[in-house]
C-alpha cells in the first residue's frame, strides 16, 4: 500500500500555519495606518489554509474548519459595503472614515478607525475567494 | 535610477509580448502576469522614484515621496491578481474541455 | 444629498451580494433580482431627474476634496447613461428567468448580473481616469462569468480569446493612465482637463491620448479592433448577449466621448478627423460582416459594430448637432440591440436553431413576434418616425455642416445595408409556406415578449416623443463641447 511520506510537511505546517494565522491577523489590524491590511492579511490567511488542506487532506481539514468559503466571500464584502454605507447614517460622505483612542485593560490606549471595519470586510473576501479557486482546481480530477 | 527601471518595465513587456504570441495557455497566461508587472513597474516611475522619504501632504515639505503611484499600483495588482487566478481556471477548464492547449486548435470555423 | 451619486453603483453591489447569498433557492433570487432591478432603476430616475432640473452633482468620497480623492460625478450625460443602463436592465431581469436553464441560474447568474450593472454605472459615474479603469475591471470580470456561464465547449473555447483581448487592452489601459500622471501629474479627469489646456496638448499628450482611443477602441469594438467581438457575443446565453451588446461596448464608446470632448480637445484635426475615417470603415466593415452570415445572432452581433461607427461619427464632426445626436443615438442604440437581441432569442428558442437557412413560414406560428422584429428593424434603421432616425438626422445634419460628404453617402448606404441585414431574418425567418410537418409545433413563448414589447415602447417613445428630449439632449451636447462647465463643477474655482 501506497504511504505518503509527509512527516515534516505535516510536523512544519502545524507550526508555521499558526505563525501565518497570528501574523495575518497583526497585518490585518495594523493595516489602517502601517504597511498591512485587509488584503494581504487575507492572502496570507489563504496560503496557511492551503497549506492545511496540503498536509493534512481534504476531507480532515474539511471537518476541522467547517466554513463554506463561498459564504465568506458574500459575508465579508456585506461587511465592506454597510461600512461604507454607515457614511449615509452620519450624513457625511460615502466611504468617510474617522477614528479615535481607546483604554483597554491589557492593550493600554488603542487607535480604533472605521476603515478597519472596511478592512475586515476586504479580509474575508480574500480568503473566500483565494481558498474557493484554489480549492475548485485542487478537487477537480 | 528612473531609466534603469524603465528599461527594466520595457524588458518585462517585451518577455511578455513574446509568451503572449506563443501558442500553449500557461504560456500566455505568464505572458500576461509579466506584461502587469511591466505596466506596474512603469506607474512607479512616473511617480518618480525617491528612496526613505515620507509621503506627506504638508505645506513647505519639498522632499518627499509621491504616494498616488502606489496607491494606483496597490489597486492594479489586487485586480490583476484576480484576473490572473480567473484566467488560470478559465484555462484549465478550456483545456480540459476542448482536450487541447493549443490555440492553433482552438480557432472556430462552423460559423463562417 | 451628494451620497445619492453612489446609490446606482452601492444597490447593485450589494443586490449582487445578498442574491448570492441565497443561491440555492432559484424562486427567492429571480424576486430579489426583479425587486432590486426596479428599486435601482426608481433610484436612477430620480438621480437623472435632479440632474436635469438642477445641476451636475458631484460626491468627493471620504471628505478627500477633488483633484486629491475619488470622484463620482453625475452630470447630465453620466445619469442620462445610467438611467439607460437601468431601463435596460430591468427587461434583461424579467428575461433571463424564462431564457435562462437552472443550472446557469444557480451558477451565480443573478449575482453576476448585478455585478456587471455595478462596474456599467461606475464607469459611467466616475471622475477618475483611474478609476474609470478600476471600473472597466469591474465589469469585465462580470461579463468574463458570464460569458462561460453554463461552460459548454464553444463558449470555453471563445471566452479565453476574449478574456485575453480584453486583458490585454486594459494593460495597455494602466499604462496609458502611467503617461498621463507622468505628463500631468494627477489622474483627475477635470484636472488633466485643465492642466492639459494650460500646458497645450503637445505630442507626447497626443500620443497618449491615441494609445487611449486604441484602449477604449478596443472595448467599444471599432475598426479595426472588432474582430474578437461578433463570436464571442453569441456564445453565451441571449440575455447575457443582450446585457454584453447593449452595455459593454457602450461604456467603451462612452469614455471615448467623454476624454475627447473634455481632455483632449485642442489637436482636432489630427485625432476627430481620424475619428470620421475609422467612423466610416466601422459602419462599411460592420454591415458586410452582418450580410456575410446566415446566424441570425451574429447578424444582430456585427450590427453593434456599426452602430458605435455612427456614435463616433458625432464625436468625430464635433459640433452641435453632431454631438447631440452622438448622444441620442448612444441612448437609442442600447435599448434597440438589447430588444433585437432577446427577439433573436426567441426565434432561436423557437425555431430550434439559429440558421436563418433551417427556417421559414414562422409567421404563421408566432405572428406576434414577426411584428415585433419588423418594428424592431425599423427602428434600428432609422425609418420616421422611429428613434433611429432622430438620431441618424441630427448625426447627418452634423456632418453635413462640416461638409463631410463622403462620411454622409457611407452612413446612408449603411443605414439601408443594416435594414436589409435584419430584414433579412424576418424575410428568410418568417415568410414561407406554413410547414406542415410539425417541425415547429407551437411552444411557449410566455415571458418572453414582455420585455421585449417593453423596450421597444422606450425605443418608440423616444422617437415620438423627440419634441421633449431633443432639447435635454442638445443641453447635453452644449455642455459637452464647453469643456469648461465640467472642469468648474468638479475643481469648484
Amino acid at each position: 500500500m501506497y504511504k505518503p511520506n509527509d512527516l515534516i510537511l505535516r510536523t512544519t505546517t502545524s507550526l508555521i500555519a499558526f505563525i501565518l494565522l497570528g501574523f495575518a491577523v497583526y497585518l490585518l489590524f495594523a493595516g489602517h495606518n502601517s504597511p498591512g491590511g485587509g488584503f494581504i492579511g487575507g492572502l496570507v490567511t489563504a496560503a496557511a489554509i492551503v497549506l492545511m488542506y496540503m498536509a493534512y487532506g481534504i476531507e480532515t481539514v474539511d471537518k476541522v474548519l467547517p466554513i463554506n468559503f463561498e459564504t465568506l466571500i458574500s459575508i465579508g464584502l456585506i461587511t465592506a459595503i454597510v461600512t461604507g454605507l454607515g457614511s449615509f447614517l452620519f450624513d457625511v460622505p460615502f466611504l468617510s472614515h474617522t477614528f479615535d483612542y481607546f483604554e483597554f485593560p491589557i492593550f493600554g490606549e488603542v487607535e480604533l478607525a472605521t476603515a478597519m471595519l472596511f478592512d475586515i470586510g476586504v479580509y474575508f473576501t480574500v480568503v473566500g475567494v483565494t481558498v474557493t479557486i484554489i480549492l475548485n482546481i485542487a478537487n477537480d480530477q | 535610477m528612473e531609466i534603469i527601471i524603465s528599461i527594466l518595465a520595457g524588458v518585462l513587456i517585451t518577455t511578455g509580448i513574446y509568451n503572449l504570441l506563443q501558442k500553449q495557455f500557461l504560456r500566455i497566461v505568464i505572458g500576461t502576469v509579466l506584461l502587469s508587472h511591466g505596466a506596474h513597474l512603469f506607474i512607479l516611475t512616473m511617480g518618480k522614484l525617491k528612496r526613505g522619504q515620507p509621503p506627506i501632504l504638508t505645506d513647505g515639505v519639498t522632499d518627499y515621496t509621491d504616494p498616488l503611484p502606489q496607491a494606483l499600483i496597490l489597486t492594479s495588482i489586487v485586480i490583476s491578481f484576480g484576473i490572473t487566478s480567473l484566467l488560470l481556471v478559465l484555462a484549465y477548464r478550456t483545456a480540459r474541455e476542448n482536450n487541447t492547449d493549443n490555440m492553433e486548435e482552438l480557432r472556430g470555423t462552423e460559423n463562417e | 444629498m451628494s451620497n445619492l451619486v453612489v446609490l446606482p453603483i452601492i444597490i447593485p453591489l450589494l443586490a449582487g451580494v445578498i442574491v448570492a447569498l441565497f443561491n440555492k433557492k432559484v424562486a427567492v433570487t429571480r424576486t430579489l433580482t426583479k425587486l432590486f432591478s426596479i428599486l435601482n432603476l426608481g433610484v436612477a430616475a430620480y438621480l437623472s431627474w435632479i440632474v436635469f432640473t438642477t445641476d451636475s452633482i458631484i460626491l468627493e468620497t471620504g471628505e478627500w476634496v477633488a483633484p486629491y480623492g475619488i470622484i463620482l460625478v453625475a452630470d447630465p450625460l453620466a445619469s442620462l447613461l445610467v438611467l439607460t443602463t437601468n431601463i435596460v436592465a430591468v427587461a434583461c431581469a424579467f428575461y433571463a428567468p424564462h431564457s435562462l436553464s437552472l443550472r446557469q441560474e444557480t451558477h451565480y447568474f443573478y449575482a453576476f448580473y448585478f455585478f456587471l450593472i455595478t462596474g456599467v454605472s461606475g464607469a459611467f459615474l466616475t471622475g477618475d481616469l483611474f478609476n474609470l479603469f478600476v471600473f472597466f475591471e469591474v465589469l469585465l470580470m462580470a461579463s468574463y462569468a458570464l460569458i462561460v456561464l453554463g461552460g459548454e465547449r464553444i463558449q470555453l473555447r471563445e471566452s479565453i480569446k476574449y478574456v485575453l483581448i480584453n486583458l490585454f487592452s486594459s494593460i495597455l489601459f494602466v499604462t496609458a493612465v502611467a503617461f498621463i500622471y507622468g505628463a500631468v501629474g494627477t489622474v483627475n479627469m477635470a484636472q488633466i482637463a485643465e492642466r492639459v489646456q494650460i500646458q497645450g496638448q503637445d505630442g507626447v499628450l497626443t500620443t497618449v491620448a491615441i494609445l487611449l482611443f486604441f484602449v477604449f477602441a478596443t472595448k467599444a469594438a471599432l475598426f479595426p479592433l472588432y474582430y474578437w467581438m461578433p463570436k464571442s457575443y453569441i456564445v453565451p446565453n441571449t440575455v447575457v448577449s443582450a446585457l454584453f451588446g447593449a452595455l459593454l461596448t457602450k461604456v467603451g464608446i462612452y469614455s471615448i466621448l467623454r476624454v475627447f470632448s473634455l481632455i483632449f480637445v485642442h489637436k482636432l484635426e489630427l485625432t476627430h478627423e481620424t475619428f470620421i475615417w475609422i467612423a466610416g470603415l466601422s459602419m462599411l466593415f460592420g454591415v458586410i460582416g452582418a450580410l456575410s452570415t446566415n446566424n441570425i445572432k451574429l447578424i444582430i452581433a456585427y450590427n453593434i459594430i456599426p452602430a458605435i461607427g455612427f456614435i463616433l461619427m458625432g464625436l468625430g464632426v464635433f459640433n452641435q448637432d453632431g454631438m447631440s445626436g452622438s448622444v441620442y443615438y448612444l441612448v437609442h442604440d442600447m435599448i434597440i440591440k438589447t430588444a433585437l437581441f432577446l427577439i433573436v432569442g426567441v426565434i432561436a428558442y423557437v425555431a430550434g436553431t439559429s440558421d436563418l437557412r433551417k427556417m421559414g413560414g414562422l409567421i404563421h406560428y408566432y405572428p406576434g413576434l414577426g411584428w415585433l422584429l419588423f418594428v424592431a428593424a425599423f427602428v434600428l434603421a432609422g425609418i420616421p418616425p422611429f428613434s433611429g432616425f432622430i438620431g441618424k438626422l441630427l448625426l447627418l445634419q452634423g456632418t453635413l455642416s462640416e461638409y463631410e460628404v463622403v462620411i454622409t453617402i457611407i452612413a446612408l448606404i449603411s443605414s439601408l445595408l443594416i435594414l436589409y441585414s435584419v430584414m433579412k431574418i424576418f424575410i428568410r425567418g418568417f415568410w414561407g409556406e406554413k410547414d406542415e410537418t410539425g417541425k415547429y409545433e407551437k411552444k411557449s413563448t410566455k415571458g418572453l415578449i414582455g420585455p421585449i414589447v417593453y423596450l421597444l415602447a422606450f425605443s418608440i417613445f423616444l422617437g415620438v416623443g423627440a419634441e421633449w428630449i431633443v432639447p435635454s439632449v442638445e443641453s447635453i451636447s452644449t455642455y459637452l463641447l464647453d469643456p469648461e462647465i465640467y472642469i468648474e463643477s468638479v475643481l469648484k474655482e
